[in-house]
Order: structure tokens, then C-alpha cells, then sequence
């Protein structure tokens, strides 16, 4: 019996499978499926001030960046945002639409534990998520055995995400005529 | 009245005099061209100025950013220092019972984790545990080092290890940090029966076999029991400290998370001989073990169900040929913060026998509060019901734990 297991083991140490590890998908692809080939041009947006004692409320720390980078038209923004796990940074890409989550995604997953974030069985419960009043989603996220780190931080990403882009909206209010 | 009409008529014709010298000095359509151009030059001058300053940030702050990286470690896998590739993590828990058989306080564990990664591939982790804050001679606690392995990515799906690890068997035997786990004390079950903690010396393979399907297959050092401590299990952990290899033993694990907050897991242990040959009335043995672990919503529920088969006259003689138990906990999360649970345990370690009276029950219930995600205070009572000549143990605990 024990042989046999022993085969079935080495068959299935051979199965790569889709990786657990490493890059799911470029994020210069990622934006260009968002955006249907036609990416926008980059904006900037800034974490000075308020905005950064917020993002470092939703996080826990400081983000990484002085600034980030967002790709947006019309109601669409689209997010590459970083945050650890447990001891490595995950890559996400992140879309809202009207201040409500439509995608979120694992582009880079580094760490040796918890890679089942990537999967969509997972990444669906974020769909049409939005921020409450007191700026955390609007609904539960049911988290993986052995993955807590890395659930965590797909959580803080989706809220960061939807935050941003609420700030973002707030500067074209406060810019318009 | 004649003065002010007076007066009023001397200043309209001052008023209209400036007028006229200052139409006299304005300049014409030429000249206002010209101071219009000029200040489209200033204009553009300013705006080229500004994007020239704003560069000059960006440049900045991608520098400030870069440092950042290269000095703190905002990307590990990159960096080259091995501080940069070096993880540190710990937890710990201190403990109040108020039982029939102690009154006591007692830092039961303070914990810290070490990691390095070599390489993308192949890392290193360990976890170094002082139990009941203080060890050495005629102390009450110990120095234990629980995990110490390499674990080496064969594939991007596939892992192997070497060193000292956790028997990837039951719940609270791979993850048992306190805010990850009701009730102050970890259950009788896993304590008596798997027996949590666990950690051996040997090798291993695990990864994943589909999405959702994981596998962990390991093979180590076995348990050294005897017919002294009628072949109980827990006794015979051998702690990896210049064990006896005579007679090893293979884990299997089989684990499905494909649905958030589901975890269904079966594992599967083959000892050659519990007591590494020493005794010739006993010999191999099987440990069964399946589990679920669900959390939906704000419901929580965890079972468990263990079982040891021991070959030999001399386990049967004690009634330690079968070993077993199981749990059932339920729970409910009130609040983010806040989780009430109850948990009905029932073990026997000499099962095979019911002549020997054996079997322990347990009930808990209590409450867990959250501060903060990494932090719990705990409180529950418990009622302990034995047969026979074992005590009953009731009381209450009260905990505080923490991880990093």
C-alpha cells in the first residue's frame, strides 16, 4: 500500500498545474484586458496629508510608495496595489467601477503559504463590494484555513482600492466649475 | 448750499481733466500687443517651470521610494542583505486556571518565530518555544525548539522539506497560535489523542493536486511509548532530541479548501513500531484523523475525530490498543471583535477496554475578544465529567494571547 501511495505521490509532485507560485498574469496585460487594448494614460495619485493617515489606517502601516499610479475612464478605475502576507509582497490588480468592486485579481504571488487567495472560488466574494460608513466592506469575506495572512491582505487592498478611487471622484467634484 | 453746488462742480471738472491725461498716456493697439505677448512668454515660461518642478518630485520621490526598498525591505525577494531576506514572528499566550486540580497563573508559552529566504525557491523556518517561562533543572518549564526545516520549491506547485516539523495531522497541531482558536486551554482531544504539539525529524513532500486539493506526505521519526505509561501516545513524543530511529514512521494528509471558510482534511499515520522495538508485546500502529473547520459567515464550526490502533498483547492488556476521541465546537462571531463558543470533548486512551473506566468528557464555553486582529483575551468554564477513579476538573480559565 505504502508503494503504491508512494507513486501516486510522485504523480502528483510532477502536476504543475496553474503555478501557486510566482506571476499569474503581467499588469500591463491586466489593464489592457481591463481596458479592452486601449489603455488610459497613468494618473498620480498622491498620499500626503489626511489621505495618508487614512491609507495607513486601512493597512496597519505606511503604504510602501509616496504616491500611486492609477489607470481611469469614466467611471473605471483600475488598481496595482502591493501588500504582504505574511512575509511577501502580493501583486493585485484591482478594477472599480461606480465606487463598487468589479474585479480583483493575483498578478504576483510570492509567498510559500496561502496561494489559494488567487483562486476565483475566493476572489468572487469581493464582486460589487463597496465601503460602508465606517470604511470597511460592505459585506463578510470568508477567509481559507492556512491562507489567514494572505486573506487579510486581499482584504486590505480591496478596501484601499475603493478608498482611492472614492478620493479620486472627491478631486473631480472639488476641481469642476 | 450755493458753496457745495460750488464744490461739486470743481471736482467733476478735476475728475474729467485726469481722464484725459490718463487716456493721453495709454498705450495703443501695438503696444498692448506687445504687453500681451510678453506675458504669453511669462506664462509659458511659469508652466514649462512647473513641469520641470514636478519632475523634479516624481524624480524625487522615486529616489526616496528606491531607498526605502533597498534600506527597510519593501521587497525582499529582491534584496541581496540577509537581513533584508530574514523574518522574525512569535506569539505568546499566559494562562489563569481555576480548576479543582490547580489555581494557578502560568505564561504557557512564549514563542518566536525565525525565516530566511536563500533563495525565490528554497527558505528556511523555525520556531523556538520557552513553556511555562522559565526551564533548567527542577523547573517547571522547558526550551524547545518546535520547527527547524528547509523547504525547497520543486515545482511552482510541488515543495519538499528536510529538518524538524509539525505532523501535519488534526487543527491545532499545524496552526495553534491563540488568536487563531477558541477556549484558553487547546482541547483535550488534539492534546491527548493526535498529541498536539507534535513535531518530528524527517522529510516531506507537499503541494497541491488540483485547485482546492492539497496533499502532504512526510516521512520521520516514530513515537517511543511504553507498557510503564500504558501506551499512551503523548508519552512517547520523542521531540526530536537524539531520537530513536529504529523504527520510523509515514504521515499522509489530504486537504480540500475550495470554498472560503471550508476546510475538510483526512490524515493517515503508519508507525513501524511505537515502541522502537523495545517491547516485544508491541509492535506497529495506525492514527486515523479526519476534521472540519468551517467559518461562513459569522458561524463557526470545528469537529474532530481521532483514532489510534496499537498491534501488539501488550497494548490490549492495558486497553491502549484503541486510542480515541473527537469534538465538536461551534461558535459565533457577536461582533468583528467579539466570539462566543461552546465545545463538547470525549477521550479515551485506553478505549479498547471498557473495563478500565477511562473515558473523559469535557465540556467548554466561553468567549474570545479581539482588540485587534493578532491579539485575544479569553474566558470560558469548563466541566469535566470522568469515569471511574479519575477526577472531575471544573472551573473556569481566563487567557491573553497574542502573535506578530
Amino acid at each position: 500500500m505504502l508503494k503504491r501511495l508512494v507513486v501516486l505521490l510522485l504523480l502528483a509532485s510532477v502536476y504543475t498545474g496553474a503555478p501557486a507560485r510566482g506571476t499569474y498574469q503581467e499588469p500591463d496585460t491586466f489593464l489592457a484586458e481591463t481596458f479592452l487594448n486601449n489603455t488610459p494614460e497613468p494618473a498620480v495619485i498622491w498620499l500626503t496629508g489626511k489621505r495618508k493617515d487614512t491609507v495607513k489606517q486601512l493597512l496597519g502601516h505606511r503604504y510602501a510608495s509616496l504616491r500611486i499610479r492609477y489607470w481611469r475612464r469614466a467611471q473605471r478605475s483600475a488598481w496595482i496595489l502591493e501588500e504582504t502576507g505574511k512575509d511577501q509582497p502580493i501583486t493585485v490588480g484591482l478594477v472599480v467601477n461606480a465606487g463598487r468592486l468589479e474585479k480583483i485579481k493575483v498578478l504576483v504571488f510570492r509567498e510559500s503559504r496561502g496561494e489559494e487567495v488567487r483562486h476565483p472560488f475566493f476572489t468572487d466574494q469581493f464582486k460589487d463590494a463597496r465601503l460602508d460608513d465606517r470604511g470597511n466592506l460592505d459585506r463578510t469575506i470568508d477567509g481559507i484555513s492556512g491562507a489567514t495572512l494572505s486573506v487579510r491582505a486581499m482584504k486590505k487592498l480591496a478596501r484601499l482600492a475603493l478608498y482611492l478611487d472614492a478620493e479620486v471622484r472627491k478631486q473631480d467634484v472639488s476641481s469642476s466649475p | 448750499m450755493k458753496f457745495n453746488i460750488q464744490s461739486s462742480s470743481l471736482a467733476a471738472v478735476l475728475l474729467v481733466g485726469s481722464n484725459l491725461a490718463a487716456a493721453a498716456k495709454m498705450p495703443g493697439a501695438e503696444e498692448m500687443w506687445k504687453i500681451i505677448q510678453q506675458q504669453q512668454r511669462e506664462i509659458e515660461a511659469l508652466k514649462a517651470g512647473q513641469k520641470a518642478n514636478t519632475e523634479k518630485v516624481e524624480a524625487t520621490a522615486e529616489a526616496v521610494e528606491d531607498t526605502a526598498t533597498a534600506t527597510q525591505g519593501a521587497h525582499p525577494a529582491s534584496g541581496s542583505a540577509w537581513i533584508e531576506n530574514t523574518q522574525v514572528g512569535g506569539y505568546g499566550e499566559m494562562h489563569y486556571n481555576n480548576l479543582d486540580s490547580k489555581d494557578e497563573i502560568d505564561f504557557h508559552r512564549f514563542v518566536l518565530f525565525f525565516g530566511h529566504q536563500f533563495s525565490d525557491r528554497l527558505r528556511f523556518f523555525s520556531e523556538l518555544e520557552v513553556e511555562h517561562a522559565e526551564s533548567g533543572d527542577g523547573q517547571n518549564g522547558e526550551v524547545e525548539l518546535e520547527q527547524a526545516y528547509i523547504e525547497y520549491d520543486i515545482t511552482q506547485t510541488q515543495r519538499a522539506r528536510a529538518g524538524l516539523f509539525l505532523v501535519p495531522v488534526g487543527i491545532l497541531n499545524p496552526t495553534h497560535e491563540p488568536a487563531t482558536f477558541y477556549g484558553v486551554e487547546r482541547n483535550p482531544v488534539e492534546s491527548n489523542i493526535i498529541p498536539t504539539t507534535w513535531w518530528v525529524g524527517g522529510g516531506g513532500l507537499s503541494g497541491e493536486i488540483m485547485p482546492g486539493w492539497s496533499y502532504d506526505f512526510s516521512i520521520h521519526e516514530g513515537l517511543d511509548t511504553s507498557a510503564s505509561n500504558n501506551y499512551a501516545v503523548r508519552k512517547g513524543r520523542q521531540k526530536t532530541s537524539e531520537a530513536n530511529a529504529n523504527d520510523l514512521a509515514s504521515t499522509l494528509r489530504i486537504k480540500w479548501t475550495g470554498m472560503p471558510g471550508v476546510e475538510l482534511a483526512a490524515s493517515a499515520q503508519y508507525q513501524q513500531d511505537v515502541t522502537q522495538s523495545s517491547d516485544a508485546n508491541a509492535g506497529n500502529a495506525w492514527l486515523y484523523e479526519a476534521h472540519a473547520d468551517i467559518e461562513r459567515s459569522s458561524f463557526g464550526l470545528r469537529t474532530l475525530y481521532a483514532m489510534w490502533d496499537l498491534d501488539g498483547s501488550g497494548p490490549r492488556s492495558v486497553g491502549a490498543d484503541k486510542q480515541e476521541g473527537f469534538y465538536i465546537e461551534p461558535s459565533y462571531k457577536i461582533t468583528p471583535e467579539w466570539g462566543v463558543f461552546a465545545r463538547y470533548n470525549r477521550w479515551d486512551n485506553q478505549a479498547g477496554d471498557s473495563n478500565f473506566n477511562s473515558e473523559k468528557k469535557q465540556l467548554n464555553a466561553g468567549v474570545n475578544y479581539w482588540p485587534h486582529p493578532d491579539v485575544v483575551l479569553k474566558a470560558d468554564v469548563q466541566q469535566q465529567d470522568n469515569e471511574g477513579s479519575n477526577k472531575n476538573d471544573n472551573g473556569f480559565n481566563l487567557g491573553v494571547g497574542y502573535q506578530f
